[in-house]
């Protein structure tokens, strides 16, 4: 069977990496294949790469507050794309308030601070579109 | 060699000279019990280690503090970063914090405007305003600091890569206000090591942002001599993940860096050391932290002295700010954070910190309300006016187990250093991945301890509850960035578009040839020329960084 295979992505201008570094690190030791994308991607770069390297997961992490464009921007995308197989989570600073709104865009989850990363392993585990 | 009882009584004999000048705040201190409370409490017979590695307060090698009298003195100044949206609103905040009695400005930029780009840049959809204030053109600055007399306050700015551009405008608007630059008191942030490491603002490659750098060190010299030219973070490198002995080891190993690299420059290090100041992290193991200051500062003072050979005694001093871990604020049970920052606080002035903000509880959430951000000072206030540890120098100093730690952080730190020293230092220690991947691997040891429970987090892995998610919290409305374009349309318009041309291309030829930046770049922002305008100037001789990517 082949390994899961995740885009762990930095949406925008948010300099904070440690939890996307740790995500990824997490992952990796679960089993999946992760490719990092490094700091200040835009929503084009980030949904390139994600067809360039035929990801079932993108992982993406914000915690700038500027989600409330970037993640639309990035399901736009995806759409555009043909991506719909692609599992898309959110991470970072994102206030409990906006998460309908994310979601209402196709963003299948939010994970905010504290979550354990075994929860992320397992959410993805069970919810991977792409067999 | 003087014998520590010389010592003593040499540093008796100035101290009284200058508390005659300048008393300490009050006549006698005593315990709210009435016992009455010394300034200095020292070993009952103090020996050649003690005098060595602990010695006086004001004195090499500093572990006691960089005062003589501490708190006694003068309490630490609070300092709340704030700032958010437009320059107006941030002023409002600013007018309010000063109301409140905090005694310094920290002012915090939006991403967009850290990055060097204006807010009608392409980039900056759906950043302006977030993290911090939007800061476009000079005009954007007089709002910012409109009412607020320059010469009375000292504000610090957290701004690096182009820290130049923003130090310019601040210059600028106090000129406007009358106030000459030398009367200026204030910080900016200036540390591009750590933003490839840690924070991310960067925009040039290493070598002409370290060039940047040292032309500011010259300028501040001569024009500016108050103004500290750099604070050297730790406090980035922390939140990204590292241990305290990495805290100390990657931000002292940034600033020799930078010590070597002025000193290359031409400068002399006792006309730029006095002006070096740092920040660190206060994070949740208390005296580990405690320890980590006084290390830092014993370290320091070291290196500057046998390695760089600086003499002024301000120039082994580390002078440092203090911001409690971000980090460690947890989103579950949002009022637990009020305690783990108070904690947090403690340990900075227990360390003898010279500044220091307090989280607001609910930073993991969201930018601060303003009830917090209060609480948060408050807490700063209880500390210092309540609690008593400000009524005498170093109080757990002779500690075994502070002393233990202070001895065996520096210990650490120094092999760290050795090791940075031996791929050639901190810029081609971050160049080759070596200080991201330290972080980063703390960082996941960090997680997998708190996720096996061997580390606990209260709220987080242990005393766990369920409750609603806290609905009153801080929004950066959109049109923000709409108001912002709409006035550098207008600034475009009206402005002298020659002189700006004109600014633009000396501070081209200054790039490419060996000038001091700063006096072009002060040109430039006084013909209101953008800060994204003349960073792209700068981008045009000096390219980008392009980080490697390590995970």
């Amino acid at each position: 069977m082949r390994k899961i295979r995740v885009l762990a992505a930095k949406p925008g201008l948010d300099g904070h990496d440690r939890g996307v570094k740790v995500i990824a690190a997490a992952l990796r030791d679960a089993g999946m294949e992760v490719i990092y994308t490094g700091l200040r991607q835009t929503p084009e770069q980030i949904v390139n790469t994600a067809m360039q390297e035929d990801v079932d997961v993108i992982a993406l992490s914000i915690l700038s507050g500027a989600h409330d464009y970037l993640f639309p921007e990035v399901m736009k995308l995806v759409k555009e794309k043909g991506l719909d197989d692609v599992l898309v989570l959110g991470g970072g600073v994102i206030p409990e308030s906006d998460v309908p709104a994310m979601k209402q865009v196709g963003v299948a989850d939010i994970f905010g601070p504290g979550t354990a990363t075994g929860k992320i392993v397992e959410y993805i585990e069970q919810n991977v579109k792409r067999k | 060699m003087s014998s520590f009882a010389e010592q003593l009584a040499s540093w008796q004999a100035r101290l009284d000279k200058s508390l005659a000048k300048h008393p300490e705040r009050k006549k006698e201190f005593s315990t709210i019990s009435g016992l009455p409370v010394e300034r200095l409490y020292l070993p009952a017979s103090p020996d050649q280690a003690y005098a060595g590695n602990l010695g006086l307060p004001g004195e090499f090698p500093y572990t006691r503090g960089v005062q003589p009298t501490m708190y006694r003195g003068r309490l630490w100044t609070m300092r709340q970063y704030a700032g958010f949206a437009t320059a107006a609103e941030s002023n409002r905040r600013y007018r309010y914090l000063l109301e409140q009695g905090q005694t310094g400005l920290s002012v915090a930029f939006d991403l967009p405007t850290q990055i060097g780009y204006d807010a009608d840049h392409q980039l900056a959809q759906g950043e302006v305003g977030k993290v911090g204030v939007s800061i476009s053109s000079l005009k954007d600055m007089e709002t910012l600091f409109a009412g607020i007399p320059l010469d009375k306050v000292s504000t610090s700015m957290t701004i690096n890569a182009p820290a130049a551009v923003l130090l310019a405008m601040y210059i600028a608007v106090a000129e406007g206000q009358g106030v000459k630059a030398e009367a200026l008191r204030g910080t900016i942030q200036n540390d591009i090591l750590k933003e490839y490491s840690s924070r991310g603002t960067y925009i040039f490659p290493p070598k002409p942002s370290m060039r940047i750098i040292t032309n500011i060190f010259a300028y501040c010299a001569a024009e500016v001599p108050q103004w500290n030219t750099i604070s050297i973070s730790g406090y980035h490198i922390r939140e990204a993940g590292s241990t305290a002995v990495q805290e100390v080891a990657f931000t002292l190993a940034n600033g020799m860096a930078y010590v070597q690299a002025a000193i290359k420059a031409g400068l002399k290090v006792d006309d730029f050391g006095p002006r070096l100041s740092f920040f660190f992290n206060a994070h949740s193991d208390f005296l580990e932290e405690v320890a980590k200051y006084r290390a830092a500062r014993r370290l320091w003072a070291r290196i500057m002295r046998e390695r760089f050979g600086a003499q002024d005694p301000r120039s082994l001093m580390v002078r440092f700010h203090t911001q409690t871990a971000g980090c460690s604020l947890t989103a579950q049970q949002p009022k637990n954070n009020i305690v783990r920052v108070a904690f947090q606080a403690m340990s900075a002035v227990l360390g003898g910190t010279q500044s220091l903000h307090t989280n607001s509880m609910d930073e993991a959430l969201a930018l601060p309300t303003q009830e917090a951000v209060t609480i948060a000072l408050r807490t700063q206030q209880i500390i210092g006016y309540e609690t008593g540890v400000t009524d005498t120098v170093d109080p757990l100093a002779g500690a075994y187990y502070i002393e233990h730690l202070t001895d065996e952080i520096e210990k650490r730190a120094g092999e760290y250093i050795e090791r940075i020293d031996q791929m050639g230092g901190a810029v081609e220690a971050v160049e080759q991945g070596f200080i991201q991947r330290e972080i980063q691997e703390a960082a996941y040891e960090y997680q997998k301890a708190v996720e096996s429970g061997a580390r606990v987090v209260v709220g987080v892995n242990q005393f766990v509850t369920q409750e609603p998610p806290p609905q009153d919290i801080l929004r950066v409305d959109p049109k923000v960035r709409l108001e912002q374009m709409e006035a550098l349309k207008k600034l475009r318009a009206q402005r002298d578009g020659q002189a700006v041309q004109k600014g633009l291309a000396a501070l081209k030829a200054a790039a490419q040839g060996e000038d001091n930046l700063m006096p072009h770049i002060l040109s430039c922002v006084k013909a209101y020329a953008t800060l994204g305008e003349i960073c792209d100037t700068l981008r045009g001789v000096f390219g980008e960084y392009q980080a490697p990517t390590t995970i």
